[in-house]
């Protein structure tokens, strides 16, 4: 589905990304682990076709797209929950949700979002800024799924969520896995991460340091606990 | 009373001017982030164009109110896609040399033909005559600017707040990166977005041809004061440069009137106000601080 192949990228003089190469097969739920300042929001944004200074290849489907602006690449599948949750203050809830055109074969109907996000159905005409953090990750994730996006970059969905939302984002991921829907998700949580996903890497001063599965995570979850400083 | 009435009506009625202007300037820059110095140069080529279907043409007022927004629209598209667009990749200085250079041609391409001098143009006759309320009677004319204006700026209120259109138009305002991460073409609304600007621009003209002297530099001094009234508004914000500019309207006829015996603070009042709304508010009354992507 996605395939990264020695990707660069670089703010200004300072190189973030140093020839990362990954891939995500079609229904796979891949996780991205890292410090702070690693890259993994910026290898989304690369994915996205969001950062200027980059430099390898980005294929989804077979298709080389590192020519394409960002909106033809949202439009072949690609759903980004932004790591600042990408919420409209200009924007009503309804809005925010029903801006993106359906990008993929399986869109969720607004009713559909509604009632899976009974909170943010209360406050459907507000600003969605004025939502509470919790509220405005739900928005950015049910924002996708409205979309119908196959592929989602999912950067920190459950940072500063409190643990019923936390399991609320994993069932929602469990359930778009189960029809089909691929996730590249960036995680700090390593718990939440290998309940969720099939395989991980971890990524360290912008490159990939290793590529682990779930027991190998399991097995190791102190030492890597500390090594991210968490 | 009577007098603190009709100042009232007169300063809504310039306001109703930068309220048009204004809107204009902040749908291209919320869209576009390029402030357009050649506004006030569109707003001119709105008059003298409908001066010159007029005396040239016989083309009607009503029919001219159609024809120079739609033909400066058009104009302002044609530009966009040769000059303007390029300027998102440059120095904001290029912004300031590309606008404001257009804005000398414009001018010396229509005092080249036509000189300097003011040129009359009569009020359509439909309109002559005043409109009597009671306490004092005042101009058909201007009661018409007043509520055409109105009507306008709610018409794009409307459009802006309820439509799907509108909400794109905002969802590209406020962040367009995130927007086209989103699957939208934001580069397809920019041309029609400045063009609509530019045709706000012209409409003030046509309306303004009637009271106003039309000359190549009608739109020189007035400009001014409208980039006062969209930093008072909030750079950027629909709501607040339509406010902010009935609110200078209104500022101004008052001060004309009332602080008469001290010139110095009646002239400058404008600048006054701005720069006291910017000690008390830096991003304007209405304006945000811009967010990030
Ligand atoms: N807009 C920016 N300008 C300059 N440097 C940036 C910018 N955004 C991020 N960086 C730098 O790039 C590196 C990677 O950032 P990021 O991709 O956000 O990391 P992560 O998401 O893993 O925390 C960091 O060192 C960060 O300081
Ligand atoms: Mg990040």
């Amino acid at each position: 589905m996605l395939r990264i192949e020695n990707l660069s990228a670089w703010y200004g003089e300072a190189q973030v990304l140093r020839e990362v190469s990954l891939d995500v097969a079609a229904g796979e739920v891949v996780t991205l682990v890292g410090r702070n300042g690693a890259g993994k929001s910026t290898l989304l944004r690369c994915v996205m076709g969001l950062h200027a200074g980059q430099r390898g290849t980005v294929e989804l489907d077979g298709r080389n797209v590192g020519k394409l602006p960002a909106h033809r690449r949202a439009r072949l599948g690609l759903g980004w929950v932004p790591d600042d949750r990408g919420s409209y203050a200009t924007l009503s809830v309804t809005e925010n949700l029903t801006l993106p055109p359906a990008v993929g074969p399986d869109p969720w109907p607004l009713a559909r979002v509604y009632e899976a996000f009974p909170a943010l159905y209360d406050r459907r005409d507000s600003a969605a800024t004025m939502l509470s953090g919790g509220e405005q990750q739900m928005l950015a994730l049910a924002r996708v799924l409205r979309m119908g996006a196959r592929l989602l970059l999912c950067d920190e969905p459950t940072e500063g969520l409190s643990p019923l939302l936390v399991q609320q984002v994993g069932e929602l991921l469990r359930e778009a896995k189960r029809h089909g829907v691929t996730v590249l998700l960036v995680e700090q949580n390593l718990h939440f991460a290998t309940g969720v996903a099939d395989r991980h890497y971890l990524l360290a001063e912008g490159r990939v340091a290793e590529a682990m599965d779930n027991s190998e995570v399991r097995s190791r979850e102190r030492e890597l606990l500390s090594y991210l400083g968490i | 009373m009577t007098g603190f009435l009709q100042n009232t009506f007169n300063g809504l009625v310039s306001g109703a001017f930068y309220a048009l202007l204004a809107l204009g300037l902040a749908v291209i820059f919320g869209m576009l982030r390029v402030v357009n110095f050649a506004h006030g140069a569109f707003y001119m080529l709105g008059a003298f164009g409908a001066y010159v279907l007029l005396t040239e043409a016989g083309v009607p007022f009503w029919a001219a109110l159609v024809i120079m927004p739609v033909g400066l629209a058009l104009l302002g598209m044609a530009l966009e896609r040769a000059f303007v667009h390029r300027l998102t990749r440059l120095d904001p200085l290029y912004n300031f040399l590309l606008t404001f250079g257009l804005t000398l041609i414009l001018q010396d391409l229509v005092k080249l033909r036509y000189g300097v001098q003011s040129s009359p143009y009569e009020t359509p006759s439909a309109l002559n005559g005043s409109v009597d309320f009671g306490l004092f009677d005042f101009p058909t004319y201007r009661v018409f600017i007043l509520g055409f204006a109105v009507a306008v700026c709610v018409g794009v209120w409307w459009v802006l707040t309820r439509t799907r259109v509108g909400m794109v138009v905002r969802a590209c305002t406020e962040r367009p990166e995130l927007t086209r991460a989103f699957g939208i073409d934001v580069g397809r609304w920019v041309t029609p977005v400045f063009g609509f600007g530019i045709g706000l621009a012209g409409l003030a003209g046509v309306l303004a041809a009637p009271m106003r002297a039309v000359n190549p530099l009608m739109g020189a001094d007035l400009i001014i004061v409208v980039f006062a009234v969209v930093v008072i508004g909030g750079l950027g914000s629909i709501f607040g440069s339509v406010a902010a500019g009935f609110g200078i309207g209104l500022v101004q006829a008052w001060g004309e009137a009332y602080l008469s015996d001290f010139p110095i603070i009646s002239q400058t009042i404008v600048f006054i106000v701005m720069a006291v709304v910017l000690l008390w508010r830096p991003a304007g009354l209405f304006g945000r601080e811009e967010a990030p992507a």
